[in-house]
Parts: structure tokens; C-alpha cells; sequence
């Protein structure tokens, strides 16, 4: 049941949606017509971007909360779903590298690990399942997560960021194999390298000419929101279905 | 008569019980609930999970999707007289609706707090750290305008507010606690608890079952106020909103002889009422209607529920499902096998029995 999703009038949500891919991801979201959501943990820079996509006419409103603290969850759904209504897209694309400069995994703190996994895999699970039940019960919805190639590649120095995104991914996996016939579907995304702020704190030496656009980047991801089957890995640049 | 859907009968004693075999009055774990069966048959007792090979492929179940407002918010007058309002409404761009609770916390009946302060129209206040004005009171039912909206309102209630909750639990209960696992919009000033033990191990069982599923959202009140005069006239009107797609999905249930069950009371009273006038109609609606032993459901012809015994208003309205000698049999065996009549309890399917048979003509 992977139909096609029409963006326009869904109610969406984007967590990290201050900065980045994330703000890219609310702004393109709203230019398409959904009522967005955007979470992030500071206030001031999140209203910029909110202010922003009202100016040009974007429905969207501003969500304060951290996605890796397990009591801002149902607080965060409540007031998203207060604010645009049944959410029937959720971006899960908030995360965290932990400590920089990176660290080779046997010098990462064991709580800095587990900072980086509430914050990318297990708080993304507990969003889901908030969401996903309504989702369910109206037969549509789409799930984003947004992945890394240091999930896949056992990158040095990429430990506790790679372990939370591998993990990340299979959880998309599981989700989509159990909600299949449910008419939510499920995607893993790897944007690939872009030019972002967490870019810059991971490779500083980095040449941002080098970089993707958040920008067009997003604009592909929602067109993978509208298409996409359940269960997919999409990877760029070549943007195909990975499994 | 009145739903009782959060137990105030726990917080008046003497009310409990009725004749009947005591039922125990703990929380039960969502996965662990069990299942009275009250049909034509004599009722046995399940486990909820069980739920699926109770129902026929061809039946359409009907969930509440109302998420729960943290509706418990503490304020204070201008004076400095500290208050709580319940919200007993959906918020509603800047206005607050609720009703007003004297200084103490959940854990004093709420028959035993000392009267709120009595608020006019104009006055200010503080609530969820938010200044307001009064633009309405009776008694201590009041609409409270806050100068913002949106974002900073929705922030301020989700910062400070807290589910409401009755003297009988002593500890705080989280917000995770009072959601169903397909909560959407946050209308319910109060849980509409009997989808608690749907999990989705019974929602993916049910389709497997080839039954329907359809939702509605409907702004489940308070259930007490511990004022005689407000709770007598429970449940107020209550925001009801059936989307297209379950007005349909019901239609088609009848047409093939499918059975309407409606999990909790709140479901029954948005279908029943937007019926009232005619066929079910889509859209939003205001419910006013109460249901009692004599109503005859056009809509629902089941129902998942809390157990709730004789001397509750709740136990009225399950005699429009079943007759009261099967209840209180129904009862009996759930008070033998140690059930739990706490809203976060066990539960019980009612079939009604005209709606028993294949093709039944109602």
C-alpha cells in the first residue's frame, strides 16, 4: 500500500529544524503547502527560520524541545499536533555527532555514547511511537530518517555517531517490515556530504564549494516523501533505493 | 447521568461497590489487561489481546484519537490566591475553558479542596505563567484570553501543565501514561482510557482479522469536579469531529451486516450524536446528548469499556448495551477472578444482543 502522498494539507514535523538540512527540510515542506512543526532546543534561532517561512506565506510554527530527553516527547507530539493537526510526515533529523573534534570509539566516553544514541536512535523511536499510531489508523503517513554513510562505512573516529546511525537504519528496517499494509511507509535517507554547521564541526578543513546545498538536497527528500516505497535506504548523490 | 470516564466514584466511597462483589481498584499494565465478554452467552473472561477473535471480519472498530491535554494548570488570582484550572475543553486559539479547583494538589479529593477563589469578568490572573483575563464565569466554570496564542500558548501548557488526576493515586502520572498508542490532536481534558490496552499487537490483529478500523476525535471532558451541582450535569457538551472516510467506512460496515464497535464512551457519543438528526453526518459537532438504560443506539452496536459498577452513572449507560441482570452476572465473574475497575484497568466488550446475529434487522 505504498500509495502516493500529496504534501499539500499534511500537518509535518522536521526536529533539528534550526539549522541545516532541517530548516531546509521545513522550509521546502512549507513552500509545498504542508502545516509544519519545526523542533529544535533554541528558542531564538528557531523562530527566525519559523518567522521566515511565515513571511512567505508558509504555515509553520515553533516546537521547543530536546528529541533526547525522554520527557520532551509527548510534549513536543502535543504541541506539534496542537499547532498543525494530525502530523502525516515526520522528519527524524535532529542529531548529534557528541564531543568534537570526533574521538577514535575507545576514547569516547561510555555516557557521551549514550548521549549520542538517545539523541539520534533512541529518541527518533520514541517520536515514532507517538506518531505512528495515528498515522496507522488513517492508512497514511511517511517516516523519515535521516541517515549518514557512516552508518554503512566503519569510518574511524565516526564511532558513536556511526553506531547510532546503523542502528537508526535497521530501526527503519523493522518498522517498515511491521507496519507493512498499514499505508505508513518508512525511509532511511543518506543525504550525503553537505554543506551544514555539524559538517564543519566533524571536518573543519572541509571545502565548502565541495558541498551539496541543504537546499536541493531537501527538495530531492521530499520528492522521496511523496514516492518512496517503505522499508527504502536512499542514498545520494545517486539518490537510489539502497534496500 | 453522567460518564465517569476517570473514576470520581474513588473519589466518593460510599458510591462504590453498589451491592455488587467488590472489584479491585489498582492500575494494570496495558499489556496485562483483561476482558469481560458480555454478550448473549454467559460472560468469560479473556485476555484484551484477545480482542481480534472476539470480533468478525466485515466489523468496523471506532477509536478516539484524542491525544490528553496536560489540563491541569496552576494559576493564581491577582491577590495572590493560588488556584488550579482544569481545562475541560480543547484550547481553543487564546481562550482556556475549565473549571476552577481551590489550593491543594490531586492528591485531596476534589469534594475535600477549599473553594476556589471566586474570579468576575475582567479580572486577571495568572495561569501556566501566563497572564489572562476572565471573559466569562458560572459558578466556578470560567473562559480565561491569554494575550498570546499559538506557539507561546501551546509552550506555556505543555511547560507547566500536568494530566489531571484524582486522590486515588498518590504519585504524579506521566503524560506517556494517559496516551493511547494513536493519540493525534490534544483534545481530551481527560484520557479516553478505554483504548489504553490497544496496543499495536491488537491494531495489526484486528486487520489481520479483516476488521475495520476508523477513528474520530472527540474532546473527552472531566468526570468530576467534586461540586454536586457541576457533576450532576457531566458530561457538558463535548467537541466531536468524524472525519469523511469513517462515515463512510461505517456505512459500509452496515451494509454487509458488520458490527459498529465503538471503543469507549466517548466514541458512542460522538457517533450517537451525530445521528441524532438523521444519518450519520461527517464533520464537526458539539455533543449534548446523554445516553441512559433507555436510549436505543442508531450507530454503535458494541462497545470496549472500563468496568464500572452499580451506583456509577457510567454503569447507567452500559444498560442501553446490555441488561442489568447480564452486567451484574458480568460483574460477579470480574469481581471472582480479582478485576480492576480503575480507569487504568481492566476492561469489558459489550455485543449488543440485537446486534448479535449476522444480518440482524435493528
Amino acid at each position: 500500500m505504498d500509495t502516493k502522498l500529496s504534501i499539500r494539507g499534511q500537518g509535518a514535523l522536521v526536529t533539528g529544524a534550526s539549522r541545516g538540512l532541517g530548516r531546509a527540510l521545513a522550509e521546502q515542506l512549507a513552500d509545498q503547502g504542508a502545516r509544519v512543526a519545526l523542533v529544535a532546543r533554541e528558542a531564538g534561532p528557531l523562530r527566525e527560520v519559523v518567522e521566515g517561512i511565515r513571511v512567505r506565506g508558509g504555515l509553520a510554527h515553533a516546537v521547543v524541545g530536546d528529541i533526547g530527553n525522554k520527557d520532551a516527547i509527548h510534549r513536543i507530539a502535543g504541541q506539534a499536533q496542537g499547532l498543525v493537526g494530525e502530523i502525516g510526515i515526520a522528519v527524524h533529523n535532529a542529531s548529534t555527532l557528541g564531543p568534537t573534534p570526533l574521538r577514535l570509539l575507545l576514547d569516547t566516553e561510555c555516557e557521551d555514547l549514550a548521549a549520542v544514541l538517545e539523541t539520534n536512535l533512541v529518541g527518533p523511536f520514541r517520536l515514532t511511537k507517538v506518531l505512528a499510531g495515528a498515522m496507522a489508523l488513517r492508512g497514511a503517513g511517511v517516516i523519515v530518517h535521516i541517515s549518514s554513510d557512516a552508518a554503512v562505512e566503519p569510518y574511524p573516529r565516526w564511532g558513536a555517531y556511526g553506531v547510532s546511525k546503523a542502528g537508526q537504519d535497521h530501526l527503519s528496517r523493522i518498522l517498515a517490515a511491521e507496519l507493512e499494509g498499514t499505508g505508513v511507509r518508512i525511509l532511511a535517507v543518506d543525504p550525503g556530504e553537505m554543506d551544514t554547521a555539524m559538517h564543519a564541526a566533524a571536518i573543519p578543513e572541509a571545502d565548502p564549494a565541495s558541498l551539496q546545498r541543504p537546499a536541493e538536497v531537501a527538495r530531492r527528500i521530499v520528492q522521496m516523501i511523496e514516492r518512496a516505497p517503505s522499508g527504502a535506504r536512499l542514498a545520494a548523490p545517486q539518490w537510489e533505493i539502497a534496500s | 447521568m453522567k460518564f465517569s470516564r476517570m473514576a470520581p466514584r474513588r473519589e466518593r466511597a460510599e458510591a462504590a461497590g453498589g451491592g455488587s462483589a467488590p472489584l479491585r481498584t489498582d492500575e494494570v499494565s496495558r499489556h496485562a489487561v483483561r476482558l469481560v465478554v458480555i454478550d448473549a452467552d454467559i460472560p468469560r473472561l479473556v485476555p484484551f489481546r484477545a480482542l481480534p477473535r472476539l470480533l468478525r471480519a466485515g466489523d468496523l472498530v471506532v477509536l478516539n484519537d484524542a491525544a490528553t491535554l496536560p489540563a491541569s494548570l496552576r494559576g493564581t488570582t491577582a491577590n495572590g490566591t493560588r488556584f488550579e484550572l482544569r481545562l475541560s475543553s480543547p484550547v481553543d486559539g487564546s481562550r482556556l475553558t475549565g473549571v476552577l479547583f481551590g489550593d491543594r494538589d490531586h492528591r485531596t479529593r476534589t469534594e475535600d479542596r477549599p473553594p476556589p477563589p471566586s474570579l468576575a469578568v475582567g479580572d486577571h490572573v495568572q495561569v501556566a505563567g501566563v497572564s489572562a483575563h476572565v471573559v466569562a464565569t458560572l459558578g466556578r466554570r470560567v473562559e480565561l484570553i491569554a494575550p498570546i496564542a499559538g506557539d507561546d500558548l501551546w509552550r506555556a501548557i505543555y511547560a507547566t501543565g500536568t494530566p489531571v488526576q484524582y486522590a486515588h493515586r498518590i504519585d504524579a502520572l506521566p503524560l506517556h501514561a494517559v496516551q493511547t498508542a494513536y493519540a493525534a490532536r490534544p483534545w481530551a481534558a481527560e484520557m479516553p482510557s478505554a483504548g489504553r490496552p490497544i496496543t499495536w499487537d491488537v491494531l495489526l490483529g484486528l486487520r489481520r482479522a479483516g476488521v475495520e478500523l476508523a477513528t474520530l476525535t472527540h474532546a473527552a471532558g472531566l468526570s468530576a469536579t467534586g461540586d454536586d451541582a457541576l457533576d450532576h450535569a457531566l458530561p457538558w457538551p463535548e467537541r466531536y469531529e468524524i472525519p469523511k472516510p469513517t462515515v463512510a467506512a461505517i456505512a459500509a460496515a452496515k451494509a454487509r451486516s458488520g458490527r459498529v464497535i465503538a471503543v469507549g464512551t466517548t466514541v458512542v457519543r460522538a457517533l450517537e450524536a451525530a445521528a441524532q438528526h438523521g444519518p450519520l453526518r461527517a464533520g464537526s459537532g458539539v455533543a449534548t446528548l446523554r445516553l441512559d438504560p433507555t436510549y436505543a443506539p442508531k450507530i454503535v452496536d458494541g462497545l470496549v469499556s472500563g468496568l464500572h459498577v452499580p451506583g456509577e452513572s457510567h454503569f447507567e449507560l452500559l444498560q442501553a448495551f446490555a441488561p442489568r441482570a447480564r452486567l451484574e452476572q458480568a460483574l460477579a465473574l470480574a469481581a471472582g477472578h480479582g478485576l480492576s475497575s480503575h480507569e487504568l484497568g481492566d476492561a469489558c466488550l459489550i455485543l449488543r444482543e440485537a446486534a448479535l446475529r449476522p444480518g440482524a434487522s435493528r
